[in-house]
């Protein structure tokens, strides 16, 4: 297995890559970490007439603080993410959800901005952008503009990047306060992609719960954000309202049937890891104080690395 | 035919200068152009680990990666693991806890196992377990696999906890 012949450039510069990328014609592709894009070439999915590598562009790999929240630049590496200190606190939700993300060869090359503009539908890093309401820069021959999240992930495979557009960085809000967040997901085999992968954050007010947010991956053809569920969550305590929230994502979601798992069983173990998710998130949102979690640990705990 | 790209890298500490068209592999051109045959390529797209290589120190998939992407890079292979006639640690350790039988995922599995034990002295077996999930073994099992890291460790950096 070969790809297919292809042209290519490496710029140093992000302006010109998108000058390379918009010469190119249709077929020009961006390449980033190659984890998913070089598989489908080898298979010869893929046939860009032009590759575009943005490896070399070193102003895109950054991790910087932003409006309270983090900045990432495009090329920024999983394993930048992963060994990024005091992640665990300022956005606990990446921190958990990023070691489900293939194995350490893969996110050693693996990037942010590559995972989410792939937007494979059993991806873990898109839920995470989904349920934090990200934000997208993205630059391209007109211009740079912003996306939200919600707009981002338009279906299988398939981003609002125009062909000549590149994903520049993602940003990520601040964890407001009096906030637990965790990341549940079963595959077959550790870092596999998900049969069913769920994000939640929640926060509380007294002992209600006062915001809630959700995405799950591998029950729909992008990750999905149960708005009613989230909504059914919201004012009262979580042990009255954590069924039917788990229902309401059972109702929202439209599982395909594959190999690996029946549209039956995808919908049974997306309610159950909902569930849990949303009770360790909110467990984790009345510990004291969200700088004294500890995401290994907690999950320790519960025996998931025992 | 697009052109082909001179690119210079260190492979095992040894400089090469090569012209590779830009589709080549990696592990191919580790394979057919250096003859350095120990990188094994068993799926080729990235999911069974066999051709797992050092890449500046961090573990990569030689067969998602493109031969004209390691221009300037200092790759480390199977091959450049052992001290001359002396085996790295990790390889004696596979060797005395019969961590393997056919040898085909071998190389990919030591070499991952030096980038954990470089990344974490005394890995649990849980994260043993873990870094090793991206290697496939088809018939050795992961037991003994798993017992070779864990000596490898207490050889390399003391008895753990």
């Amino acid at each position: 297995m070969k790809p297919a012949p292809f042209d290519y450039v490496a710029p140093r510069t992000l302006d010109e890559a998108v000058a390379a990328l918009a010469d190119g014609g249709p077929d020009a592709k961006v390449l980033a970490g190659g984890q998913s894009l070089v598989p489908l070439m080898n298979f010869r999915l893929a046939r860009p007439s032009l590759l575009v590598d943005l490896n070399r562009i070193a102003e895109l790999a950054y991790i910087s603080p932003r409006a309270g929240g983090l900045a990432f630049g495009a090329m920024t590496r999983q394993a930048a993410v992963e060994r990024h200190p005091n992640l665990a606190t300022t956005q606990p939700l990446l921190a958990e959800a990023i070691h489900w993300v293939g194995h350490p060869a893969i996110r050693s090359r693996g990037t942010f901005g590559g995972s989410l503009a792939h937007a494979d539908p059993a991806a873990e890093l898109p839920a995470v952008a989904v349920c934090l309401d990200a934000v997208m820069r993205v630059i391209g021959p007109k211009g740079r503009r912003e996306a939200s999240a919600a707009d981002f992930f338009q279906g299988y495979l398939t981003t609002a990047l125009a062909p000549d557009e590149i994903l520049e960085e993602v940003w990520l809000p601040p964890l407001p306060p009096r906030t637990g967040q965790a990341w549940l997901e079963f595959a077959r085999r550790h870092g596999d992609f998900a049969l069913v992968g769920v994000a939640a954050s929640i926060s509380v007010d007294g002992d209600s719960v006062s915001e809630a947010r959700l995405a799950l991956i591998g029950v729909d053809a992008r990750p999905v954000r149960p708005r009613e569920a989230e909504t059914l969550l919201i004012g009262g305590t979580l042990d009255e309202r954590v069924g039917a929230a788990a229902d309401a994502v059972r109702s929202v979601i439209e599982p395909e049937a594959d190999i690996h798992a029946t549209r039956e069983y995808r919908l049974h173990l997306a309610g159950v890891l909902a569930e849990r998710a949303i009770r360790l998130a909110h467990e984790r949102a009345l510990q004291a104080a969200p700088q004294a979690l500890d995401v290994r640990r907690t999950l320790e705990s519960m025996g998931r690395y025992a | 035919m697009p052109e082909r790209r001179r690119i210079e890298l260190s492979v095992n500490g040894r400089s090469y200068q090569r012209a590779v068209e830009p589709r080549l592999l990696l592990s191919d051109f580790l394979r057919h152009d250096l003859r350095l045959t120990g990188t094994h390529v068993g799926c080729e797209h990235g999911v069974c680990g066999a051709c797992t290589v050092l890449v500046d120190g961090e573990p990569a998939r030689a067969c998602l990666m493109l031969a004209v992407q390691s221009d300037g890079a200092q790759i480390t292979t199977v091959e450049g693991l052992a001290d001359g006639q002396d085996l790295h640690p990790v390889q004696q350790a596979f060797w005395e806890a019969h961590a393997l039988q056919c040898g085909f995922c071998t190389s990919g599995m030591l070499v991952s196992t030096v980038a954990l034990l470089h990344e974490r002295q005394r890995p649990s077996d849980a994260e043993i377990r873990e870094a090793l999930s991206g290697n496939l073994c088809r018939c050795t099992g992961y037991q003994n696999i798993v017992k070779a890291v864990r000596l490898a460790s207490s050889r390399m950096h003391g008895a753990g906890d």
